[in-house]
Order: C-alpha cells, then structure tokens, then sequence
C-alpha cells in the first residue's frame, strides 16, 4: 500500500463523513461547517493529483470565499433547525433507496470496465506559472467573458438583495425585530 | 499510485449526496450547499481526467494540456457568480416571506 493511496483514503474518508454529515445535520451552520471540511479534504486530493494552483484556490475561493458567504448569510438571518415536512419523508422513502442503487450501480460499472490504469502523484504539472500561460493565451476569450459574467453576478446580487423602494406594510419585515 | 476509478467513485459519491441533500432537506440555504457540494464532485472528476490524459499522452492528440484543471476554474467562477445571485435571492425570499423553509414559498403552488 503505497502512501500516495493511503493519502488518497485518508482525505476520501474526510470527504465522505463530510458529505454524509451534511446530510445529517439539522442545524444550517453545521452542514456549512461539514461542507468547509469536504472542500478542504477536496484541496488534499487536487494536490495528490499534481494540481497545486487548483488546490490553492479550491482553499481561498470555496472553502474562504463562498462558505464565508453562507456563514454570513446563516447569521444575518438567524437560520434555525430546520423542520422536517410530509413530503420530505416521502422524498428519504423514495430517494435515498433509488440514489443508493444508482450510486453503487455505477460504482460497480466504473470499477468494472475501467481497467487499473492508475493516476501517479504529481504527474500533471498543474503549476501556476503553467495555469497563468494557458489561461490568458489559449483561454483568454472565455476567461474575459467570465468576468463579465462575475459583474452582471455583482450588480444582479446588489439590486437583489438591496431594500424594495416602497414596501406594502410601511415598514420592512426584517426590521421589525 | 491511485487508480483513476477511485477517484471517478469519490467524485460520484458526492455527487450523490448532493442530489440526496438537494431532495431530502427543507432548508434552503441547506439546499444550495448540496448544489455546491455537486459541484465540487464534478471539479474532482475534471481534475482526475486531467491528469490520467496527461499520463496517457492525450496531448499528442491535438486537445490542449491542463484543459481539465482550466475547467475546474470556470466552474468555480460560475459557481461564485451563482451563490452570490442565489444568496441575494435567498435574503429577498426571507424579506418577504419570513421564512427559509421551502415547503412555505409556495406562491406558484396551484
């Protein structure tokens, strides 16, 4: 057993309990927390995978940048436990049976057909100084119209999430507590 | 050295609990964690194609080098302009309902 697998099912296994815990939890703020842990696990396993600029900013923008989003916003309004419902239980009777059999059906598949060609350890060269030159020569018109993208996100979330101009009670729902 | 499918497992196992988050909770910002959680198995798939193409010499066939971890960053960029929009959304949603149980926004309900 080498310790590029060991490394491998060390950060897998954080992934997994993870994801599982997200689903467990009640509170928002725990499944939050659980969903930093698999994004930091994720980053483990990018670098396993030679990817080490994708690492990095797997751990800046989705594990710092978003999740600090959704902290921010579990906070500003308070999220509590959340209730469980009629038809939720009926989507655990259904779903979660249905997904188990997808989810080994194709596990079975892929590690059937896929024969053993194994992915060594650091054998991608994914470097900055490499991402940096295929990034703004090869993807430079797709990269330029993500940014666009990003600013139509920018002012569509601050004209979202500002106040309406006349509220119909006078007053604003989150300002009378 | 990892086989690729393990990876490609790990990916779809993720991918799975996000569907599985998606359909069994009630809470909506709960619900927009499992669409990142998808997302995240997709990126992990990306990566691992990435480098088993390089590893089987797949550059010689005219695709350009690193194009799987240059997706990745798309993804992510896509995903921050979505959580940001939906986050937005999700603050109007509370405004005017004054709740974040989905099952209680249901004004296009017949």
């Amino acid at each position: 057993m080498s310790v590029h697998l060991i490394l491998f099912l060390a950060f897998g296994a954080v992934c997994v309990a993870g994801a599982i815990n997200l689903l467990a939890q009640t509170h928002p703020i725990n499944s939050a927390l659980s969903l930093i842990a698999v994004m930091a696990a994720l980053a483990g396993e990018y670098l396993l995978l030679g990817a080490e600029f994708v690492a990095a900013v797997q751990v800046i923008v989705y594990a710092g940048a978003i999740m600090v989003l959704f902290v921010f916003v579990i906070m500003l309004l308070n999220a509590g436990v959340e209730e469980q419902t009629q038809g939720s239980r009926v989507a655990v009777l259904f779903g979660i049976p249905g997904m188990l059999l997808g989810s080994i059906l194709v596990a079975w598949v892929v590690l059937r057909h896929s024969g053993t060609e194994a992915v060594a350890a650091g054998a991608l060269p994914g470097d900055p100084v490499t991402i940096g030159q295929l990034l703004f020569h090869d993807f430079l018109l797709p990269f330029e119209i993500t940014s666009i993208l990003i600013l139509i996100a920018i002012m569509g979330a601050v004209v979202l999430a500002s106040k309406p101009p006349t509220s119909p009670a006078g007053v604003a729902p989150a300002e009378v507590d | 050295m990892v086989p690729l499918s393990y990876y490609l497992v790990l990916s779809g196992f993720l991918f799975a609990c996000g569907v599985i988050g998606f359909l069994i909770k009630r809470n909506i910002l709960t619900i927009f964690m499992s669409i990142e959680l998808m997302l995240n198995g997709v990126n992990l798939s990306f990566v691992a194609f990435a480098a088993h193409w390089h590893a089987i010499g797949g550059e010689a066939h005219g695709l350009v080098p690193l194009s799987g971890q240059i997706f990745v960053f798309f993804v992510m960029v896509v995903a921050a302009a979505e959580t940001a929009v939906g986050l937005a959304i999700i603050i109007a949603v509370y405004r005017t309902r004054e709740t974040l149980n989905v099952d209680q926004v249901n004004l296009l309900k017949l």
